[in-house]
Order: C-alpha cells, then structure tokens, then sequence
C-alpha cells in the first residue's frame, strides 16, 4: 500500500493509498454524484483539466470492460475514490479499474473520506488540486495546487479534439449485441445469444436519405455519435477549428456543436465559427456546444460555483412542463438574460438551482440544452432531443429542399 | 398541477395483524400516508382491524375505525361515512386485495367511491400473473416461461413446457406463501397439490426457473403527468430461488454496469406505464442471467411495499408520504425535499454509503422446521445497516439482528480454540467441512457465517461462488474480512506474537474499525474484554464519526439530522446545546416483540417532545415509525449494542437514556449503559434486574408475603431436576432473560426434563434455567400500572381467554 497525498489549493489535505498509476497529478477538483458509470466518466473528454471525486464510496465494482467508452483513452486527471473494488464482477468485466488506470496512467487515491471532501468542495467551491504519490511534502503540494492554472480561459478542447474530419459509423449499444456499425444491421458479438428487448432496439430501417451532420468535435462523448447515427444521420466529425466555410462547404443537413472541457471562453474561434453559422443551417448543441450558442447570440456564460457533475439532476421542459431526469456534467452556465436576441428563450431549467440548461432561437432551427441527452452514464429520459434534431432537419428540408454541395 | 378539490374525504385500508410478509411497514406507510393527507386539508377514515399501530392513534385519522377487514364491515363504513376516494396502495397486499374485491363486488361505484393512486384495471394487470405477463410482451420484456393450472394434470403438461428446477407460486396468497421450487417429478406432484390447496382459487402459476441468476429491485415513483424516477436500486446478496423478504439485500446495485443499469431503470418506467400505476410507489423485480447480462422482468408490487420502507430508510426520500400526495394530484415538481428544503421531489436520489439488510428469523421457537430458505417468506423481521463499505454494512447489520453474534463468528471453529484465536486448520473435522459446504450449498439463514468458515478453510471465491451462486463480489468482501482477522490473529504467519498487540495499533485498529468491525468482535478475536478494547481505541483517538443520510450525496446541506456512523475523518453529528433525551428503539421484529415496542417508543418521542426535551431516536428496524426522520429530532440509525449506544451518547451528552420503551432488547443494555455512566430515566436498573432476575423477584415477593407458584433458578442439569422433584411436576422450564417464550417448555416428567436441559438450553452461571411449578386450571391476568414513584395508576386489568 502506497501512501498518496491529496492537497487542496486552500491548504486542505487527505491522506490516502495509491492506486492506478503512481505520479503526480494536477487539475481542478469536482465531485460526481453518478452511482454508476466510472468508466464513462472516466473517458468524457470534457474531464480534462479535472480530478473527480466519486461520491458513491464503491467504485470500480463491475471493473471495466472494452465498450463502456466515451472516446479513446481516460481523459480525467486524476482519480478519487472511498474504496477501489480490487475484485469485480460482471459479465462484461475484463480489467479492474485499477490495473485500467495504470495502463492509461491516470493517477488515482483511495481510501479517504471522500464525502467529507465532497463537502468542503461544495461549501467552498471546486478549487485546483494535486494528488501525488512522490511528493509528500503538505506545503509544497499545496504550493503546486495554488499554482495549477486553473479552468478560466484556457482552451483545453485543443487537447482532446480530433486534429482529422473522419466518418462515424457506431450505432448505440444494445444487450447482447454491443455496438453495432450504420448500415450493416447485423449483430457483431453474442449473435444467436439471446433476443434483444424491442423496447431498446434502435430503429431497424434507417431514413431513405440520411440527414448529414457535421459534429464539431470538441472533445466529443462517443454516445452523442452513436446517438446520431442511430436517430438516421450521416456523422461526419471535424476538428473544433474547422471554419465555417468549410462545413458550410460540406453542405450538410445539419450541425452539432459537441461537449467539451473547460471554459467557453477559451474557444473564441468556435464561437467565431458558429456565429457565421447561424442563419445558413439547423444547429444543435449539448453541454459547451449550448454554451458557445449562447456567447455566439452574444450573451455571456458564467463559472457555478461546484458545477453540475451527475446523473441524477431534474431538468423542467418548460414547453410542456414534464420533468426529466439527466446527466450533467458542467462548471459553467449560460446566463440567457445576457443575450440580445430577444427571439432566445429559455426552454429548460435545472429544478435544484433554476439554471440554465436549454435554450431554442424561435425563428431559427437551433437549439441547445446543457445537459447530455445521450446519457451514458446515466438515464435515458432525454435521448427525445436527437430525434428532435431530425425532426428539425427535415421540416428544413421540406421547406428549402435538400442542401446541395457547393464547389468552389 | 395543485392538489384535488373535489374530493375531501379519503379512506384508507390498513394491512390488519402481523403476518409473516407483512409487519410493521405498512404502519409506517399507513402513518405517513394519514399525516400527508391531513396536513393538506383532506378527512382521513382510517380501518384497521391491529390495534398495536401508530396508525389507529385517535389524533392520525378524523376517524378510526378498529374493526375487522372484510368486505361486509367496509361496505357498512363506507355507506356510514361515504368518503370520496380510497387510497389502496398504502395498507400492504390485505388492503389492496380488499379494495380490489370492493370494487369488484360494485361497493364502490354503489357509494361513489373512487380508487386512487391506482385503478382497478392497473392492479389486476400488476397481480395476474397471466395479464403481467401480457403486458410485458407487448412492450417486448422477457418474463420466465410459465404457465397457470387449476390442476396436477394441467400443471404436469406446463412444466413439461417450461423444464426443471420449476417454480410454483399459489395465486394471491401473501409473502409467497406455498411458494416452492421443484426439482424433479416428486417434489413437482407435491409442491403443486399444497399450493393448489392452499390458493384461495385454487391456481397455480408453474414457472421456469432462474434459479442462481442475480436478483434485483427497483423503487419507482409516478405522478398524474407521468414523471417517473427510480428512488432507490436494491441487490439481493442472495441470488434467485429464495424470497427478497428472506435475502441479505443491498443498496444501491452493486455489480450492475451503468449501461446494465439504465436498461433496467428504461424497463421499469416502461412497466409501471403499461400496468397503468397513475401515481404513487411500485416495487419491480428483475432477474439478471450473471453469465450474459440477460434481463427478465419477474413480477411488480403495485403499491408500497416492504422494500419501499427499506428504500425509504436507505436513501431519506418519505416513499409513503410522497405517495399519498402524488394520490390526490400534485405532482413531484409541486412537493418538496424535506431533507434539502432548496430542492423538490421530482429527482433521483444518490447515496454515499452502503446499506445492507439482514432478515431476522425465529427458527428457535418451531424445533423441526424446515430452515432451508426458498420462494416462501420465513422471516420475521430485519435489520437495516449503514456504513461507508459493504463491509461496514454487513457487520453492522449482523450485530444489529440481536442473535449474540457480533461479527462473522466461525460456526466449527470452536471458540477460544482453533482458527478463532489463532490455531490450525487441522482441528476441523471431516464432517465439518462436509457441513460447510452442505450448509453453502443449501441457501439457509446462517449461510453468511459458513462463507466466512469457508474462506478460513481456504475455500476460494470461485468454489464459494459455484456452491452458492452468490456474486463474487459480495464473496471478496467476506474474504477481506476474514483475511483481516486472519492477519490480526496472527494465523498462518511464522511469528507468533501477541495478537492483541497486533491490534493495538493505530493502522491495525483505524482499518479494524473502517471494515466493521465491533469492540466485542475483535475483543473475541484477541482473547480481551469489549471494554478494554474500547478505551485502549479511545486512547488512540480512534472514535465513531457520524454522517448523514441526506439523499443527495452531500450535494446540498442537509437539515433533517439523520445520522449513521462510520469511522472517517469528518463527523457532521453536530449536536445541539439543548436538553435531550435519547430512546432506544426494540431492533428487529422478532416473534414476542413487534410493533408495539415501536408504537412505545415512537409516543415516548412525542410526550418528550412536548414538554421541550430534544429527542434523539436509535434503532435498526426499517419498518418502523420510530426510523423516520421526522419522528424524532434526530435520529440515529444504528445497532442497538453497547458499543454503539455508547459512542451515540458521548456525542451527544444527553440528559439521559430511556431504555424502557423498547422491549428486550434495550432492557439488556440497562446495567452496562449504567456502568459506563449513563442516566437511565424512568425504571432504574436495578429495578429491571429486580424484576428480570427470577432469584430476585422471588426474593421481593416473599418480603411482600406474595404468593407465587413453587419455583427455582438451575444452573446445572442436577440442580434443575433437584428442584423439579421438589416442586413436583409438570414444571415449565425456560431461560431467564426470554422473550415471548423462546426455548419454553411445559415438563411433565424426568426423562423430558433431561432432554430439555441437554437440547434446549446449556445452563451456566451466567444463564441460568428456570423452573416453575406449572398452573394447570388457571386462569391468566394482566395488569398494566403505572408509577411515578408514589402514585400508582392501574391502567387496565386483562383476563387471558386460555389458560395459563
């Protein structure tokens, strides 16, 4: 057992044991209240910059397995837990999450009291930390905790964007079936094992002419992908600093301003981007993509004071008043108040704190929510939105024809 | 949408008397439904035929009815006080099957009564198997193969259809009674005749089984617009094939991935929308193949039930009282979170703990009963428990059940010798392995214990697993346990050396303490005292934090001070300056001591209440009044053990304990929480012992020139059949310190005397056995009194209907 060290930039300190891999790890310290779905956290881009904390004491008890992935590698930066299960069980499992965290070098402590931490985070804020398991010393952790960088302004989605447009293919997963890629509609794993449930069964016939959708990738979560493909939709993915011209080139049905880590403001040519996008195509956007909408209609966002980070938040349809229950997963806010245009409402509020969390233009076919509709982790209540982007692609089709790729 | 004006007077159906598979919890139910309602303005008739409730108190209803309940008596109050509306989903399956027949038999629509929360149609869907299973298909979830028959034949062509093992379940009986799993033609023939017999419609419903699959539940809420949230997820620690009500279960799920998880939260919305349940709390359970992931839907409750008292306790979020408003139209949006303030309903709690439920059985009292644990309730009560781990849980759930056990204690390695203290495996007999592993095998209310004798004798998780088909991850956590005793007992290693010093340090002690384990455990472990334990952690510093359950995981503050303990490093007891009192709750439902301990002890908080003491409620029943956050000011769920108590009183330095009020089992800690310093109001002590200690009553009688029949304490065989022969047979021998007649027995002769002192009891010093001349011809009375130290007050005088 390995000692570790946790310090706060406030000069609060947690000892605990080491696991995942050994070093010394720095970023912004938030709690997640999710109950399942570490490794999903684990692997959301938009956790770069961040240590969480899991709230739930229990972690890594079904261990880890190949498919339960929101992009190619953890992206957090440092992981913090009561108790690291050291053997579980599922069917799925092939890893514990510890011999997992070393392989992708994510630095890890367990073993402290992680629901004391979680409230000093909430009484006094998510603050810059640093976990290490090489040096001890309190006062010059602390020192390397107060001198971490902080979220504000910095553009991290350059570090956990793609750097290449690339096709999209995977379909959401399914039990028994896994993922299985657009178009070829026959099962990939486990095939003859046992018959899917038709309630969860993606539809089986996708559209004639699948609406095509640009993604911009900011560090997009896999399950938005896979939740377009699987609503009918050609997802083609690019960088986040692709231009304008360039989607517009593309000619698609439709756009999709991704999730992503850190600050909006950090990103002035994604909202440079999308301000000229406004107008010429269908938009939608989920967690940073809502928020770069809202500074892209000229408003401002806002850093809250602990973030959103969970599975278990109430958002209010205030169109029709029905509640649903959402995965979040964000540290700032849109404060649609700021913004100009007047044809922005407001169409969903958080029920705990009465933010922000999504936000239609009236004349035009754009809109946004903050929280994640695509789940994973989390419940599937809202997963109603991307079949709300279809529908909004195809009454612009009606109304303007299909779009048609210029040539230069 | 706000409340209903167009109804204003509700009636609400009780479960009547204890049975096994329903208790206390739908007094608690009950209670809470009947406080909702009034505070919003409606008229509650209240009918209850179980006195001993909460629930029938005159000021909890406009009007109570304690009367029989059956259709006939309803349909007279019903036409006398013509309410509205009925709320069925509150009164367990007896008021649920009552307001089913009701409308059936057309009493309602007679008297213009209309059903709320749930409606006819809905649960007929939930209860039928046949139409369930409908249901189900339609909305494309598997259900295990089955089918209805109404006789052998029919039932031999279904299980042709559906394969061996074969589950049989009589219709509408209660607590899966009847219920059996048949493993060849014989057992098949058998199961089906007495489940066809003992269905009141003569139906039985044949189902594949999937037996060693993983079992789970799910709580889940609707409102009138159809906004559903789960509460709580629950694992069986037990796998399919024995009775959730007779299954270790755990919360939240354990070993569920999320994607797994949300598949099942996506079926379980999807079935309480096509059942129709329109408001309130359902229980879904599901069966998970643990070798593919493979999910089937197995049956719904579509009403509070015993897991929704469970849920209740794990996670602070009031399911009954919720229910009740979610009945008469708000919706979850419109009603807050009691606990936050800031926050509403309409959300999904998050826990930051484990808890562990361990059922209570009283095998003890019915000598020859079959103890192997199946699809049929034999429980009689449960104990809840807190910790940050499984493992924290699991002891504190075991020391709460009150079965002198206090950690994973060997049951073949004998005490004092062998592996408990350090010793060889060698000293293990051929038969107690062959027992080991029988008792692994065959699921049993024990089999906790054999796990852990299974790991001391070097069984590993994946035999354990084959054996018992309980997952592996429930198993590693027994064996971290073990191993740590193991390391503290110094067994296997080279070096001797004093196992108490081993434990004597402040690591050892800190991960002693964060695994679960008791002082008196580990005094077991070290060969010390409980006591010596205790200071020697105290000197270390080493002392019980308290944290709260708040339903949000620390995400907003907390006001409702509902605390377990664990051992970390922030405590958030905060206690107040004010004077307090603390009660202690009566455990575990158990034969002998129910409900009506927690009806005494839920009015002790109120009476305290009222005369401006603070009070602070411990107990680990969570079927009870007594466990609900707003019962007392503070509340404290944990083990009724010395232990435990202590650390609650030290925190919170109260004016005094009452002990009183909760039967048996705090009665018990009287003496030691006076040694250890503590106040105890009301009864003193002494006075306790005075009146529990035969040698002593007997003393106090004689000094009053009382008659009481010729009597004896034994501490030995010889002395007891001395005695006998002097009193003259039959004798009635029990125990001292019982309860409600546990291990008593009317002895008519010699021979029978010596069978019972060899079988029933080990006499000793410290528990003696006492022999009374039994009264044959006598009649039985009670008088209740009561004394404020001059004035005696006689309550009532009850004369017995049997003979004594």
């Amino acid at each position: 057992m390995k000692k570790a060290l946790l310090a706060l930039a406030d000069g609060t300190l947690f000892e605990g044991v080491s696991f995942g891999a050994e070093g010394e790890a720095v970023g912004e310290v938030i709690f997640n209240t999710s109950m399942t779905g570490y490794q999903e956290v684990l692997t959301d881009p938009s956790y770069k910059g961040q240590m969480v904390v899991m709230t739930y004491p229990l972690i890594g008890n079904y261990g880890v397995n190949l498919e339960d992935v929101e992009s190619k590698a953890p992206a957090v930066e440092g992981f913090i837990v009561k108790e690291a299960s050291a053997c579980p069980s599922n069917w799925r499992s092939t890893q514990n999450l510890d011999s997992y965290l070393k392989d992708h070098g994510v630095v890890g402590i367990q073993g402290i009291d992680t629901r004391a931490l979680t409230r000093h985070l909430r009484d006094y804020g998510a603050m810059e930390g640093v976990i290490s398991t090489k040096d001890l010393g309190p006062d010059s952790l602390v020192a390397k905790a107060k001198a971490s960088p902080g979220l504000i302004g910095r553009d991290l989605v350059r570090e956990v964007a793609c750097t290449e447009p690339h096709i999209w293919m995977q379909r959401a997963w399914q039990l028994g079936k896994g993922y299985i890629e657009q178009g070829t509609g026959s099962r990939v794993q486990g095939e003859g094992e046992q018959p899917q449930l038709d309630m969860f069964a993606e539809p089986s016939t996708l559209s004639p002419k699948p609406y095509s959708v640009v993604a911009y990738d900011c560090g997009i979560k896999w399950n938005i992908l896979r939740k377009l493909v699987g609503a009918g939709c050609d997802v083609t993915v690019v960088p986040a600093d692709t231009s304008a011209a360039t989607v517009l080139n593309m000619a698609p049905d439709g756009v999709f301003l991704s999730n992503g880590p850190g600050d909006p403001e950090g990103v002035p040519y994604l909202v440079d981007n999308v301000r000229k996008l406004i107008g010429t195509t269908p938009i939608f956007g989920i967690c940073l993509g809502h928020q770069i909408l809202g500074l892209a209609f000229g408003g401002q966002t806002y850093k809250l004071k602990f973030g959103h980070h969970g599975g278990n938040q109430p958002v209010k349809d205030l169109t029709t008043g029905k509640v649903e229950i959402t995965t979040q997963n964000h540290g700032f806010a849109v404060d649609i108040a700021s913004i100009p245009d007047k044809n922005v409402e407001l169409t969903h509020i958080n029920l705990n704190d009465r933010t922000v969390e999504g936000m239609r233009h009236t004349r035009l076919p754009i809109f946004s929510v903050q929280y994640h509709p695509e789940a994973s982790p989390g419940p599937h209540d809202a997963s109603y939105l991307f079949q709300r982007f279809v529908d909004l692609m195809a009454s612009e089709r009606r109304k303007t024809g299909a779009p048609v790729k210029r040539t230069r | 949408m706000p409340k209903r004006t167009d109804i204003d007077k509700i009636l609400i159906i009780g479960s009547g008397p204890i049975v096994i598979g329903q208790a206390c919890e739908f007094d608690y139910s009950g209670t809470q439904a009947c406080k909702a309602l009034r505070e919003e303005g409606y008229q509650v008739i209240l009918v209850n035929s179980n006195p001993a409730t909460i629930m029938t108190d005159p000021d909890m209803a406009d009007r109570t009815y304690v009367e029989p309940l059956t259709v006939p008596i309803l349909e007279q109050i019903i036409a006398r006080e013509k309410p509205h509306a009925l709320l069925p989903t509150l009164g367990g399956q007896t008021g649920l099957n009552l307001a089913v027949a009701l409308a059936e038999q057309g009493v309602l629509e007679r008297h213009g009564v209309e059903l709320i929360g749930a409606k006819l149609p809905a649960i007929k869907k939930a209860e039928d198997r046949d139409l369930f299973k409908q249901a189900m298909q339609k909305i494309g979830l598997e259900v295990p193969e089955s089918g209805y028959a109404h006789s052998l034949e029919e039932a031999r062509s279904v299980v042709e259809r559906v394969g061996y093992p074969a589950i049989i379940r009589p219709s509408f009986t209660l607590g899966g009674t009847g219920g059996n799993i048949a493993y060849n033609r014989d057992e098949f023939d058998e199961h089906v005749q007495w489940g066809l017999n003992i269905s009141p419609v003569h139906q039985v419903l044949v189902e594949a089984s999937v037996i060693g699959w993983k079992e789970f539940e799910l709580e889940v809420m609707r409102d009138l617009k159809d906004n559903v949230v789960i509460i709580c997820s629950i694992e069986n620690f037990d796998p399919m094939g024995i009775h959730t009500g007779d299954s270790i279960t755990v919360a939240p799920a354990q070993t569920l991935s999320d994607k797994e998880y949300q598949l099942m939260r996506d079926a379980a919305i999807a079935i309480i929308r096509e059942i129709g349940v329109e408001t309130g709390g359902s229980n879904i359970q599901f069966a998970v193949d643990p070798k593919s992931g493979r999910m089937v839907a197995i049956e719904m409750n579509p009403r509070v039930s015993r897991s929704s008292a469970l849920a209740s306790k794990a996670t602070g979020f009031p399911i009954a009282k919720i229910a009740a408003k979610l009945a008469v139209g708000y919706t979850l949006d419109e009603i807050s979170n009691d606990i936050t303030k800031e926050t509403t309903a309409c959300f999904e709690p998050t826990i930051d703990y484990c808890v562990v439920k361990f059922p209570r059985f009283s095998f003890e009292k019915f000598p020859g009963a079959d103890e192997t644990l199946t699809t049929q309730m034999k429980s009689v009560g449960e104990a809840m428990a807190i910790g940050r781990t499984f493992k924290e849980a699991l002891q504190k759930a075991i020391r709460s059940l009150e079965i002198e056990a206090y950690g994973l204690e060997s049951r073949i390695f004998r005490r004092g010798k062998g592996r408990e203290t350090g010793g060889g495996r060698g000293e293990v007999s051929e038969a107690d392995q062959k027992l080991v592993r029988e008792r692994l095998r065959i699921a049993n209310w024990e089999r906790v214990f054999y796990i852990a004798d299974a790991f001391r004798l070097g069984m590993t998780v994946k035999e354990i697993e084959g054996l018992t088909a309980i997952d592996r991850w429930f198993l590693a956590n027994i064996e971290e346990i073990v191993k740590f005793e193991d390391h503290l007992i110094g067994f296997g290693q080279r070096r001797g050396g004093s196992s108490l010093l081993r434990l004597l340090t402040a690591s050892a002690m800190r991960e002693a303490k964060a695994l679960g384990f008791s002082d008196r455990r580990l005094a077991q472990l070290v060969g010390s005292q409980e006591l010596t334990i205790r200071d020697a952690r105290k000197r270390m510093g080493i002392e019980a934090t308290f944290k709260m359950v708040d339903t949000c995981g620390a995400e907003f503050v907390a006001h409702t001070p509902y605390l377990y303990s664990t051992y970390e490093r922030e405590c958030e007891a905060n206690p107040t300056t004010r004077r307090k009192i603390v009660i202690l709750g009566s455990g575990p439902n158990r034969i002998g001591q129910g409900i009506e301990f927690d009806y005494c002890c839920v009015h002790a908080a109120f009476a305290l209440k009222e005369i401006g003491y603070e009070t602070i409620m411990v107990n680990c029943n969570p079927e009870t009044v007594s466990t609900d956050y707003d019962t007392s000011d503070r509340l404290y769920f944990e083990p009724l053990c010395l232990e435990d108590v202590l650390n609650i009183v030290e925190r919170e330095q109260p004016v005094g304990v009452i002990v009183q009020f909760g039967g048996q089992t705090p009665l018990k800690l009287a003496i030691p929480l006076e040694q250890a310093g503590v106040k105890i109001l009301g009864t003193p002590p002494d006075a306790i012992d005075r009146a529990e200690d035969r040698e002593r009553f007997k003393q106090l009688l004689q000094h009053l020139s009382l008659n009481q029949s010729p009597n004896g304490t034994a501490i030995s065989v010889s002395e007891a059949l001395r005695i006998a022969r002097q009193i003259g047979y039959p004798v009635l021998v029990r125990p001292s310190y019982v309860l409600g007649g546990r291990a008593m027995e009317i002895v008519y002769d010699e021979a029978s005397l010596q069978d019972y002192m060899a079988r029933a009891v080990q006499a000793s010093p410290e528990h003696p056995v006492l022999v009374d001349k039994f009264l044959e011809d006598a009649i039985e009375m009670d008088v209740d009194a009561l004394c404020d130290g001059q004035e005696v007050v006689i309550g009532g005088i009850m004369e017995h209907i049997e003979e004594a």
